[in-house]
């Protein structure tokens, strides 16, 4: 018989352990499952994790979109970060990203054929504005009516995306474009260009904020007051009012900075990797984000590492989809199954795992 | 023994780390009070866990009416004649008096029925209860009565109570008593727990004392003193708080109408509160649990604002927060330690800083000092004596004594100006709970006023200067705590209207 006793403390070996097993725990399913459909376990494997970085063909290929797709996920996953620690639970990234492209993408386009270098920086506070804004309807919805922040948000990710559609064929729309959906491109407009900072580096802009984020959120979290209040809120919120910690005030704050982030990754992308405001620019970035949280267990440094290894599967399995043969739906259950593991792994830090035999009853 | 009920014969039960009880033996007869004592941690609760199925013993046997006892849960040990009423309850707030009851029977009768069973076994033995009142509304002392009943339906021979006075008044604990005689005289034997050692000698024939898991004596508590007793639990001398004489001096914190309602649906609302504290003087509030101490002290820490109707040393505090009062010299301690005054998960720094970090200077512009806050947490170990391996241990991980020790160590040595702490020695073994004691009554002594919620009137008596007790969220004007008698209490905490006495007084006639 397996029993679980609750440590006293939660251990610190398994914290940091359970990632990793959870990693070799999914290698393992994962092959099996990759057996199962007829495929080499191993083969499948090395196309996911080793080939993206290693290959000699693909290899250059793929190595800058590790960080193309990496810098977003973990700029937005660092927002989220401080709402989950504190118990708010803004599952809207998606439409703040949606809505902060808009905005970011709108002021560049305002200002056509301008080539004053203002006007980025103009873009991206005008993004980070506009997630801010999508943000704060859930947070003041939730200070002032106490609705459900989960809700309010989610459902305000399908108006983002009809704004979306609307803007992309309406007001943002490419007048020399005859007709079809999408602004202008912003490869073609230098000023509002969101261009790689080294050739083919993969690093542009939203990569520079999103290291920035990281190391501004583990300052906030480890060092500052404001972070000390977000943890205490989450861990104890009685013993967070009695501290003085106003908890209007907090929600705000953490749903504005996980707004402000996703609307800054939502400019940095439209203007970088997609190029233009199109129908389905957005990839679901501010979804997959929350996996990244939690993956990175709401640490700063750890959200910097899950972001490269979602990145990683990512890519690796565009890949393994491309060379193998493999369906999408294989991948999506892999990238499924890290996620899984690594919950339920989760129970290690906080319980000792007991092998009992079976007691003897007279 | 032929009439022995239960034996018990070289019990023992071991953690991981711990032994919890090792060979413990001893004998309940039928038809006596037998009372079990010793400090938290001792292996009260272990010990009657295993009685009652909760928990298997790990070597050892038990002989319940000649018949070799080993019950594999609750259920078992309830057919075979053993009921328990815990210290803590486990009742829905939203069902009724009837609903709950038949929640935890095995197989309920129709609820005509047992409506009609639960009034005639309340009235048989004084304890009267409407079976359809909503248990939401029922009172501490009404809410332990369904469970007793709940027991007494299944003609227990053997009923283990733990702690069962903790939330009664004087009265109610005098009602209890007569039902428990009645009991005993119809051969039903009680293993009894508490802490308070005038009820043990009130009581009890019998008592087992344990320490550290083992029976360490055993005695007629009606032999002995209080005072032999605790320190036949603690194995050593015990220190009496003492007090000095001090004149108060001026009033440093008053309170005018505070009228507040309660955040909670099943709190209590506080009616047009007076009270006033000196300088180097301590104010005892007595009350049953539920009657507004969480609310009034949720108003002076600041957590509740209560604008105009909170005067700290001349100035109106009222619609502060409880940092602001912080910084101002208002310091609280709540009733609840994990959780609400500290955080479990956190560590013992980290919980250092949760209510230090005005008055301490553990932050610079927003930054944490945890040199600083670490120092802080450090000083409070050492000051106060709390055991730990040290300050990065989380919360949890301590003993309830030990982390309340923290608690009211955290905020002593902050040199509080007033200080109000509720219900500061609940659940904490005798030596930790004066040593807390000795620690408020220095801290008056050198000038501040001292606010004491409890419910434990022996502590007020102990403590406090002037008495005063809550009831349904009113406060009796605070009389001089020297010369009062425990009926004068009982009064006070029933409050004026004493409808509470006239309807036991009924039941019981």
């Amino acid at each position: 018989m397996i029993r679980l006793e609750k440590r006293p403390s939660p251990s610190r070996f398994w914290a940091t352990a359970t990632p990793i097993l959870a990693v070799i725990a999914t290698m393992i399913a994962g092959g099996i499952m990759f057996a199962l459909l007829g495929k080499d376990p191993l083969e499948a494997i090395r196309t996911i994790f080793w080939d993206p970085l290693f290959h000699e063909t693909f290899g250059p290929y793929s190595r800058p979109q590790l960080l193309v797709k990496a810098g977003p996920l973990i700029l937005i996953a660092i927002g989220l970060s401080l709402g989950f620690r504190a118990g708010i639970w803004n599952i809207g990234a998606e439409g703040q990203y949606i809505v902060g492209a808009i905005c970011g993408a709108g002021v560049g386009l305002a200002f056509y054929p301008t080539d004053s270098v203002l006007l980025f920086p103009a873009m991206v506070l005008a993004g980070a504005l506009g997630g801010w804004a999508w943000a704060m309807i859930p947070g003041l919805l939730k200070v002032k009516f106490g609705t459900n922040e989960i809700l309010v948000s989610l459902m305000l990710v399908y108006v983002a995306e009809s704004m979306l559609a609307s803007a992309s064929q309406g007001l943002l729309r490419n007048p020399e474009g005859m007709g079809f959906p999408g602004s202008r491109n912003f490869k073609e407009f230098p000023a509002g260009h969101n261009a790689e900072i080294f050739t083919n580096s993969g690093m542009h802009w939203g990569v520079v904020a999103a290291f920035i984020a990281v190391i501004f959120a583990y300052i906030l979290l480890t060092r500052h007051m404001l972070g000390f209040q977000v943890r205490l809120t989450g861990e104890a919120p009685r013993a967070a009012k009695f501290a003085g910690v106003k908890p209007a005030r907090l929600i705000l704050f953490s749903l504005g900075v996980s707004g402000a982030l996703a609307g800054m990754a939502g400019m940095f992308e439209v203007t970088g990797p997609a190029g233009q405001v199109s129908i389905d620019f957005n990839s679901g970035y501010g979804f997959t984000a929350i996996i990244v949280a939690f993956l990175g267990r709401l640490n700063p440094i750890g959200i910097l590492l899950a972001g490269l290894l979602m990145a990683l599967t990512y890519i690796g399995g565009e890949l393994a989809q491309l060379m193998l043969g493999l369906p999408g739906a294989a991948i999506q259950m892999f990238q499924g199954m890290l996620l899984f593991f690594l919950l339920a792994m989760d129970v290690l830090s906080n319980y000792r795992v007991r092998w009992l035999r079976k007691e003897v009853t007279s | 023994m032929a009439d022995a009920l239960l034996t018990l014969d070289g019990l023992r039960k071991a953690y991981p780390g711990v032994v919890a009880n090792d060979d413990v033996s001893f004998t309940i007869k039928p038809g006596e009070v037998h009372a079990l004592l010793g400090e938290n941690g001792a292996g009260k609760s272990t010990l009657v866990k295993m009685i009652y199925g909760l928990v298997k013993p790990d070597q050892g046997a038990m002989v319940l009416n000649g018949v070799p006892f080993t019950p594999a849960n609750p259920a078992a040990a309830r057919a075979a004649g053993v009921a328990m009423v815990f210290q803590h309850f486990s009742l829905f707030d939203a069902l009724n008096v009837a609903e709950n009851i038949a929640l935890g029977m095995d197989n309920p009768p129709h609820p005509r029925e047992l409506s009609q069973r639960i009034r005639d076994v309340s009235n048989a033995y004084g304890l009267p209860l409407d079976p359809d009142r909503t248990v939401g509304d029922l009172s501490a002392g009404e809410r332990q009565r369904v469970e007793i009943i709940r027991c007494l339906l299944q003609d227990p021979k053997l009923l283990i109570m733990d702690e069962p006075t903790s939330v009664l008044t004087p009265q109610e604990v005098e009602i209890l008593f007569t039902t428990l005689r009645k009991l005993t005289a119809e051969g039903t034997a009680i293993l009894y727990i508490s802490h308070k050692l005038e009820e043990i000698r009130a009581l009890c024939e019998h008592a087992t004392i344990l320490r550290l898991g083992q029976v360490v004596d055993t005695c007629d508590p009606r032999e002995k003193s209080a005072r032999e007793l605790a320190e036949m639990m603690v194995g050593s001398t015990l220190h009496v708080p003492s007090r000095a004489e001090v004149a108060p001096g001026e009033v440093i914190l008053s309170v005018d109408g505070l009228s507040l309602k309660s955040a909670t649906e099943f709190g209590t609302n506080l009616h047009d509160i007076h009270l006033e504290v000196r300088a180097g003087e301590v104010l005892g509030i007595g009350g049953v649990a539920g009657n507004g101490q969480d609310e009034l002290l949720g108003a002076l820490s600041g957590e509740a604002l209560a604008p105009g109707a909170i005067t700290l040393k001349g100035e109106a505090i009222g619609h502060l927060g409880p940092n602001p009062r912080r910084s101002r010299g208002l310091l609280t301690a709540p009733e609840e330690r994990l959780g609400h005054a500290a955080a479990p998960d956190m560590s013992l720094t980290e919980n250092a800083l949760l209510t230090g970090s005005v008055r301490k200077h553990l932050t610079e512009k927003g930054f944490l000092k945890w040199g600083a806050a670490e120092a802080f947490a450090l000083r409070i170990i050492e000051a106060f004596d709390v055991r730990t391996p040290g300050p990065d241990n989380a919360a949890r991980s301590l003993s309830g004594g030990n982390l309340q020790k923290f608690v009211i160590g955290r905020e002593i040595l902050q040199n509080p100006d007033v200080l109000a702490v509720n219900q500061p020695t609940w659940g904490v073994d005798a030596s930790a709970a004066a040593d807390i004691r000795q620690a408020l009554l220095d801290l008056a002594h050198h000038g501040a006023a001292v606010i004491v919620i409890s419910q434990d009137l022996d502590e007020l008596m102990e403590v406090a200067d002037r008495f005063t007790a809550l009831n349904e969220g009113r406060l009796a004007d605070p009389v001089p705590t020297r010369g009062l008698t425990v009926e004068d209490i009982g009064l006070m905490m029933g409050g004026i209207s004493g409808d509470m006495t006239d309807d036991t007084a009924e039941g019981a006639a």
